[in-house]
């Protein structure tokens, strides 16, 4: 995942924070990634490196612990989160073939965010409406009888908000320019 | 008091240093037991491959040889149905998700997996486990050696090398369950990796998945 401007410093200055503040023995490591995912969202390479360093373990360690436990993310979260639940009545129902269509019409893998951070792609593990299976938790809105058909409508009104959102940040430039 | 003790193997009276592991006590005396993942240096064993299962006589079950010590008079068995239902259970496991194209393997003829299936007459196929294959690609980026990971077993012998013996800590455990893989951090391609190339990981696979080009 390519680091956008600024975030590097971002990065390494909360990373020195928390390493700080912490004990640093090989058993501090879980709660030290826990507090630096709290605080940028997800658990970069750099940070991940620096973590290493601090508590003297090969970063490949650190790596392995990220990789895993399910609570630790790679990668950033994107602006639209998209959760599809692969539970027992999701999956059957066929929740796999809603999570390929997601991937398809996001270009990216499960577990991954697409380049310009507009998405993120996850598979959870029931939401807790079975009844409503195959579900999709889009930004916290719980989406039922989710069909290819549905995920190109799901994605047409995300992409919708992405343009308007765009279209915003201009007018209000353009109104920033004028006083 | 001597430091060593005395203890039958298979009704093979067998001598061993106090505080050796019975696997390898009984690997000196030519006494064959499967196994993979055991590093004689290792204090604690990992016992994670599940092979090297004895029966020792007063204890009900049957336990891994690498983690047991050595006492003065036990006698042990290496071979009952239990023991053997446990190996086979273990190895079929194993070689459901192993790229078994032995022919075209490096280690053809000088593989662990192969040994333990000779020395207890298991077949290389299995039908009990739903065979998986893996699309891992090769990792072919060092100099002289190459990683293909669809014929590692996850012994650890090569992150034990990597960590204990070379002091780097390029290689280790990723992911889990199903997925697990020996891999770099963030899966970078070991020449681009801290490694350097130090080859003791290769000398320490017991099957083909780090060779030599």
């Amino acid at each position: 995942m390519q680091l956008i401007e600024g975030e590097k410093e971002k990065i390494l200055a909360c990373v020195e924070e928390i390493l700080g503040s912490n004990s640093k023995k090989q058993e501090d490591l879980i709660p030290i990634l826990q507090k630096v995912q709290a605080k940028l969202g997800y658990l970069p390479g750099l940070a991940m490196e620096k973590i290493a360093r601090g508590v003297g373990v090969p970063a490949a360690d650190v790596y392995a612990l990220a990789t895993f436990y399910n609570q630790f993310r790679l990668n950033p979260p994107g602006k639209h989160q998209v959760k599809v639940c692969l539970g027992t009545a999701c999956y059957m129902v066929g929740g796999d073939i809603t999570l390929e269509s997601f991937e398809r019409r996001m270009e990216i893998k499960e577990g991954e965010t697409s380049p310009d951070r507009l998405y993120s792609l996850e598979r959870v593990a029931c939401v807790g409406c079975c009844t409503m299976a195959p579900v999709v938790v889009v930004d916290d809105e719980v989406e039922g009888k989710v069909t290819p058909t549905r995920v190109d409508g799901i994605m047409l009104a995300l992409q919708e908000d992405n343009s308007k959102g765009r279209r915003e940040e201009k007018s209000g430039q353009e109104a920033g320019e004028v006083k | 008091m001597s430091d060593t003790v005395k203890f039958t193997i298979d009704e093979q009276a067998v001598e061993a240093k106090k505080g050796e592991k019975l696997l390898w006590a009984a690997l000196k005396n030519d006494i064959y037991i499967p196994h993979l993942c055991a590093i004689k240096e290792e204090k604690r064993p990992n016992a994670s491959c599940r092979l090297c299962f004895v029966e020792i006589e007063g204890i009900p079950n049957p336990v891994t040889s690498c983690t047991m010590n050595v006492e003065e008079g036990i006698v042990v068995k290496t071979r009952s149905p239990q023991v053997d239902r446990l190996l086979k259970t273990a190895f079929e496991l194993l070689i459901s998700d192993h790229n078994l194209k032995c022919s075209q393997c490096p280690a053809n003829r000088k593989c662990a997996l192969q040994k333990i299936a000779k020395e207890r007459g298991l077949k290389l196929r299995q039908k009990r486990f739903k065979t998986i294959t893996r699309d891992y690609e090769i990792d072919d980026s060092p100099d002289e050696f190459a990683f293909d990971r669809s014929r590692c077993v996850l012994c650890g012998q090569c992150v034990w090398a990597d960590r204990e013996k070379a002091k780097v800590g390029a290689i280790g455990f990723t992911k889990r369950g199903i997925n697990r893989v020996v891999t770099t951090f963030e899966e970078v391609p070991l020449a681009e990796s801290i490694c350097t190339q130090c080859m003791l990981c290769v000398e320490a696979c017991p099957v083909g998945a780090l060779y030599y080009k």
